[in-house]
């Protein structure tokens, strides 16, 4: 099969950015990531763009360039970005074009807004009764796994403080400041035993990179990052995940773990061999069920883990080192592609304050989002 | 007069029941009611009442207001953190509802819950919204 490489990689900074809008972002996004790959728009053979707020994508064709190449749109929740990766590769793969762009870009309002849980197939009462609402299944989630595998809400709060001071590291992330362990402990109790500073927050932004066939990479780069893996899974029948008012009596995994061994199979990689990881660390609790998902240690070890500082930059298992969503905020379209940006960066040794030592070599990524959708991408240099 | 928020559960009743769903094929079985089998895939479910008691597999507590549409009318300042639990009912199916505890140091896991049927919210033509809730089971009776 047509190996695919990652050739460049652009960011727009993660936060709030007033006027400004998504399609603005997109574009500086897009142009960073072209210019990483030593390229212009008119080279790009076809994208696939992802957004929540934004109807269509593709109007960021009027920003860069009315070329008249495919551009299509992906929706897929928190697996948006992760999406137009897999289809931007897999597009290559099929001969769609030799070079092609995954853009993601959002813009979410703040505070709150009207919902409508008939959107996502559950009856307008489930919002009424004040079930609608994701942050709760997560806190329902992490209060059993604390209870069945020994893992302590101190142990979640230094889970968050180690990613909002990778952040600070992160010139580009929306929380830049470290927060002591006390104080997110302290922060208002959102859903037990989830306090406020442990969970990311929707803001602003955009992120793109630039994908093609990897014998033609060489042309553009002397760095090329290939991507290994690249799979998606839903919920299979048992598993208990968000936006849902029943389960089955007998339980399954989580689509994570489904997408994960698709993809260390896909790969040829194990869990030991991956230097540099990012997971979805809609709250800290998150990242916590997520290193056992992803298959980077048994359940229970987090505690003894995160305590030894395992999970640092400096660390075996360096996790989010530029501080995840808690630290950058979840623009949903944008999200899995920060993870790319990062992962490559992390991979060519140009991370910078943040480098994790020892010229890593293996990146994975994971999503997952409602209503129990999960992607992982495994790239390699 | 007293209105149910949804017709999810047998009111008015001396013993609440949550309506549910059964698939006449795999016993697959959903709340609410579905037409169609999520193990399936078919159109073959019969309504089922489901157990008035069960466990609590897990618990949170929900301290901010819910959005839009929420309906519960002690929103802003006036609003009161409500525990969530998912109750395994029997080997029967797990429901996530409301529980009529919100702390949860008076919570735990595998601790014995009851249907009850509460008021919630009253609506604009005055009427009172009932809702559905699990309570907590002591010494054989419902709590409060
Ligand atoms: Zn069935």
């Amino acid at each position: 099969m047509t190996e695919v490489a990652i050739i460049g990689v652009g960011l727009h900074p993660f936060g709030r950015f007033g006027d400004k809008t998504a399609f603005q972002m997109g574009a500086e996004a897009v142009d960073l990531a072209l210019a990483d790959a030593g390229i212009t728009w008119p080279d790009v053979h076809f994208a696939f763009g992802g957004s929540w707020e934004v109807a269509q994508t593709d109007p960021l064709t009027g920003l860069l360039g009315l070329t008249g190449i495919p551009f299509m749109n992906v929706f897929n929740a928190c697996a948006t970005a992760a999406s137009a990766i897999q289809q931007t590769a897999n597009a290559i793969r099929a001969g769609v074009g030799d070079v092609g762009v995954a853009v993601g870009l959002d813009k979410h309002p703040r505070g709150s807004f009207k919902v409508d849980p008939t959107l996502v197939n559950m009856p307008m009462w489930y919002a009424e009764n004040g079930q609608y609402v994701t942050t709760k299944f997560f806190g329902m989630k992490i209060n059993r796994y604390c209870h069945d595998h020994g893992i302590s809400q101190r142990t979640l709060a230094e889970v968050a403080a180690k990613n909002y001071r990778n952040g600070a590291l992160n010139p580009k992330a929306f929380r830049r400041k470290p927060v002591p362990t006390e104080d997110i402990l302290a922060s208002p109790m959102l859903n037990y035993p989830l306090t406020g500073a442990m969970f990311c927050a929707p803001d602003e932004g955009a992120a793109a990179v630039v994908m093609c066939r990897a014998d033609i990479a060489h042309r553009y780069t002397d760095t090329p990052v290939f991507v290994r893996a690249s799979q998606i899974r839903t919920r299979n029948y048992g598993a208990y995940e968000v936006n849902t008012s029943w389960a089955a009596v007998e339980e399954d995994v989580s689509p994570t773990v489904y997408a994960s061994r698709a993809a260390y199979e896909q790969a040829g990689i194990a869990p030991s061999d991956v230097d540099v990881v990012q997971l979805q660390d809609t709250d800290s609790g998150a990242e916590v069920i997520h290193m056992a998902e992803n298959g980077f240690c048994a359940d229970g070890e987090q505690e003894k883990l995160v305590a030894d500082g395992a999970t640092e930059i400096g660390g075996p298992l360096p996790i989010n080192t530029d501080g995840g969503l808690i630290a950058n905020g979840e623009p949903i379209g944008a999200s899995g592609l920060r993870q790319m940006h990062e992962l490559v960066l992390q991979l060519r040794g140009q991370a910078g304050d943040r480098q994790v030592p020892g010229n890593p070599k293996v990146g994975y990524a994971q999503v997952y989002g409602a209503p129990g959708t999960a992607a992982v991408t495994i790239l390699s240099r | 007069m007293q209105k149910a928020i949804a017709d999810v559960f047998t009111w008015p009743s001396e013993a609440p029941q949550l309506i549910g769903s059964r698939c006449d094929d795999c016993g697959a079985t959903t709340f609410p009611a579905e037409e169609r089998c999520p193990r399936c895939g078919t159109a073959t479910m019969t309504e089922l009442l489901l157990p008035r008691r069960g466990t609590l597999v897990s618990f949170t507590t929900q301290g901010f207001p819910p959005i839009v549409p929420y309906a519960g009318d002690a929103t802003g300042e006036r609003f009161e953190p409500f525990g969530v639990g998912l109750v395994q009912l029997d080997d029967v199916v797990r429901v996530e509802a409301r529980l009529t505890e919100s702390d949860p140091a008076k919570l735990d896991f595998g601790m014995e819950v009851e249907l009850q049927v509460v008021p919630f919210y009253t609506d604009e033509a005055g009427d009172e919204i009932l809702t559905f809730a699990f309570a907590p089971v002591t010494d054989g009776a419902p709590s409060n």
